[in-house]
């Protein structure tokens, strides 16, 4: 018992006498309540699991423990705010807000505080365009990304031609729901689709007109950019019209798997984009329900593992270590700073060797950021539901893009904010 | 028959069918504040907790069970049993009755005789509170609510219309429904409150509080009565919007589409009410077929608020409520 204590008063004496590396600190800007806290406590989880996975099985980021801060948003922007306001005092490394609305509000003050913020998949989609946007990353994909990959799919089940065809795009009336329109309009100009636009206000918890509307409209396919209950009740809707749900394509954040689960058997084959692998099938879920869930130090109670938007916050957490692991590299220091985050994101690669070794092989594309490129690869794959089974399958390979398309409208609007706020170009 | 006619004519049976749905939420308003004239803030909310109530009794969910994990390291969650719907129903409405009582004991007991601007405070902290407790009994994940209401396309109808008008008409089964259950539901309201000692009493406590005590009835038994009975129908409520989306913490928010129903019918009417959602329903529906691809669609939510304003301004009290003269 003596020898216990007496260990017990070394080992503490040691760590009072070696200096503590601070932690690496990722705020997550979290909503668990209110009307989106379906979506957002997923996420949260995921996000928040996977730093718990890096410092309960690898000793954290280069031998130093990862903390993750959370500061409850309601999806509100002006709270989003206040958290960044709140939480960047911490040492903050990077910021994954969640949040199109707040991801606006946070360009500017990020630039100034020189903290790199992370949207992949959401945000302000020109913001890929490095050269503008120094402190905004949004690899592997983008809204408009998504718009293309869910044509290209179109276009691919409709035998290659397009032409003829009426596609609708179901949107959450807000600055996401909108952020697809152009490129929609440009992609129905080039393969000669007819294209409609059918907003949906917040919360979207009533539907009729927008249904009765493309009931009369017949359209071949609806592309749906939804967030929140608008996607639950646009599944049931389109189940009661009869609309085939084999032809309803989501963007990512309509494609959860509580989303589709209120219809029950009726959204059997409902489709969406996707940039990351779905299902619990990956030795990192593995390795998260057993060093993090029966270790009861799960952000939730476990059971979101292998969900569409638990995994993403697993993803987007992944990508941010493994950018802070970069920066770590370059700068030689374990102890890292925000600017440093900076850099290693921008220096990020991501190897599909690397992807094995993490436990997520071919979870997601394989991809190098650059100082011009802080969109990533653009790549995506298609999943659909299977309602029997209550899982998502996915049923293509990850496929481009198109960039022809996509690349000037991020040259123009980012030309446009660096107009506005004066920014000269970098990277040259 | 010309085909936008047609479209019209559809849009304008779906309207009526969205206004039931909006009656049913605005009703709860009305039996609160004609009862005890408090706008009762929290009604969307208690929409919310009575379906999440109702849909954890049914599928044997273990309430706090986040919370009993995290304090005993226990891992419950479920019961090894499910309750069928009626029974599961006939439970959520005893816990409505039950949190009309605490409602009453801890909360309405306290501000007798404070002005109708506390009271309404008092819901507003209510509401919050509620959302919150919802979420650590019940957890945030949306739920499925099935207690077996067809749901999809009424193919009579759209068979029917097709072969007199040659086109086929949309109505949801969940629609329908509604509808009866609505009427069902304001009939009893009806005979309660007339052919019953508590509903005459009920009525009493309306028309004027002081003659009614004094004439020995409890305002107390009065108000957990009748935040029973908005219970109840709050929990109506729940069950038909939480059949559309699943039962999630945005049903709170159906509340918003009862207020303009309110301005329309009158705080105090049940007609006005049932009168007030259907105005509201056509009108916000038929607005988005005519003019909505005009000015760029969803107009539903802020054109309801414009109905409900123009109405406002030539009948201040609704079409139905009580027009109010205070001497001085």
């Amino acid at each position: 018992m003596k020898y216990t204590k007496l260990a017990a008063a070394s080992v503490t004496a040691l760590m009072v006498a070696t200096p503590v590396l601070a932690d690496l600190v990722f705020p997550s800007l979290s909503y668990r309540t209110g009307p989106y806290a379906a979506g957002g406590g997923p996420y949260a989880d995921g996000f928040a699991d996977y730093f718990t996975l890096v410092n309960e099985r690898d000793g954290g980021i280069g031998g130093v423990m990862a903390s993750v801060p959370e500061c409850e948003t309601a999806y509100n922007t002006e709270k989003g705010v206040e958290c960044y306001e709140a939480t960047k005092g911490l040492g903050a490394l990077a910021y994954n807000p969640l949040s199109t609305g707040i991801t606006y509000q946070l360009i500017p003050k990020v630039t100034a505080d020189d903290i790199p913020l992370y949207t992949p998949g959401y945000g302000r989609t020109s913001a890929a365009n490095g050269k503008v946007f120094s402190h905004v990353f949004n690899f592997p994909a983008n809204y408009w990304h998504g718009a293309s990959l869910a044509v290209n799919h179109l276009k691919d089940v409709s035998g290659g031609d397009l032409a003829d065809k009426k596609i609708v795009l179901l949107y959450h009336n807000s600055a996401y729901g909108k952020e697809p329109i152009r490129t929609l309009e440009d992609l129905s100009e080039k393969h000669g689709f007819e294209f409609l636009t059918v907003p949906v206000d917040h919360p979207g918890q009533e539907q009729k007109a927008q249904w009765l509307q493309i009931r009369r409209e017949r359209p071949d396919f609806v592309i749906m950019y939804g967030w929140g209950v608008m996607n639950q009740v646009a599944v049931q809707e389109a189940a009661n019209i009869r609309f085939p749900m084999e032809n309803m394509i989501g963007i990512w954040w309509s494609g959860g798997d509580h989303d589709v689960t209120p219809a029950g058997d009726a959204a059997n084959g409902y489709k969406a984009v996707s940039f990351h692998g779905v299902g619990s099938d990956y030795p990192v879920f593995d390795d998260i329900q057993k060093y993090v869930v029966d270790a009861g130090k799960a952000a939730g109670n476990g059971d979101h593992i292998g969900k569409a938007i638990y995994n993403r916050g697993v993803y987007a957490a992944m990508l941010l270590a493994e950018s802070a692991r970069t920066a770590q590299e370059i700068h030689d220091t374990a102890d890292i700073t925000s600017s440093m985050m900076r850099d290693g994101m921008e220096a990020l690669e991501i190897t599909e060797e690397r992807m094995a070794e993490l436990g997520m092989p071919g979870f997601g594309p394989a991809f190098k950021v650059s100082c011009e490129n802080h969109g990533g690869p653009g790549t995506g794959a298609i999943q659909q539901w299977d309602a029997a089974a209550g899982t998502w399958s996915l049923i293509t390979d990850y496929g481009p893009s198109d960039m022809e398309i996509i690349q000037p409208l991020i040259e123009e609007d980012s030309a446009a904010y660096a107009a506005e706020n004066k920014i000269e170009e970098r990277c040259n | 028959m010309p085909e936008q006619l047609l479209f019209a004519m559809e849009v304008t049976l779906n309207g009526l069918m969205a206004g039931v749905l909006y009656a049913l939420v605005a009703l709860g308003f009305v039996l609160i504040f004609k009862a005890s004239g408090i706008f009762n803030y929290a009604q969307g909310v208690m929409a919310l907790f009575a379906a999440l109530t109702l849909v954890g009794i049914q599928q044997g969910q273990v309430p706090f069970a986040h919370l009993i994990n995290a304090i005993f390291g226990t891992e419950v969650h479920h019961f090894p049993w499910q309750v069928p719907s009626l029974i599961a129903i006939v439970l959520a409405a005893a816990v409505m009755v039950l949190f009309a009582y605490l409602v009453e004991k801890y909360i309405l007991q306290h501000l007798i005789g404070q002005p109708d601007i506390i009271l309404f405070m008092a819901t507003i902290g209510l509401a919050y509170f509620m959302e919150g407790f919802g979420d650590i009994m019940w957890g945030s994940d949306i739920k499925k609510l099935d207690v077996g209401l067809p749901q999809g396309m009424n193919m009579a109808i759209d068979e029917a219309t097709y072969n007199w008008l040659g086109y086929g008409f949309f109505i949801d089964n969940l629609d329908i429904v509604a509808t009866i259950v609505a009427a069902v539901l304001v009939t009893c309201l009806v005979i309660f409150s007339q052919y019953t000692k508590q509903g005459r009493a009920l009525r009493a406590v309306a028309d004027d509080h002081s003659a009614a005590l004094s004439v020995g009835i409890s305002l107390r038994f009065i108000w957990v009565l009748v935040w029973s009975i908005a219970g109840f129908v709050a929990l109506v409520a729940g069950i038909m919007w939480g059949a559309k989306s699943g039962v999630q913490f945005s049903l709170s928010l159906i509340a918003l589409k009862a207020l303009p129903v309110l301005m329309l019918g009158g705080f105090t009417s049940i007609p006005g009410a049932i009168i007030g959602g259907l105005i509201i329903g056509v009108g916000e529906q038929l607005f988005e077929f005519a003019i909505g691809p005009m000015i760029g669609g969803a107009t539903q939510n802020w054109f309801a608020y414009v109905l409900a304003l123009i109405f406002l301004i030539f009948r201040p009290q609704g079409l139905f409520g009580e027009k109010i003269i205070e001497r001085v």
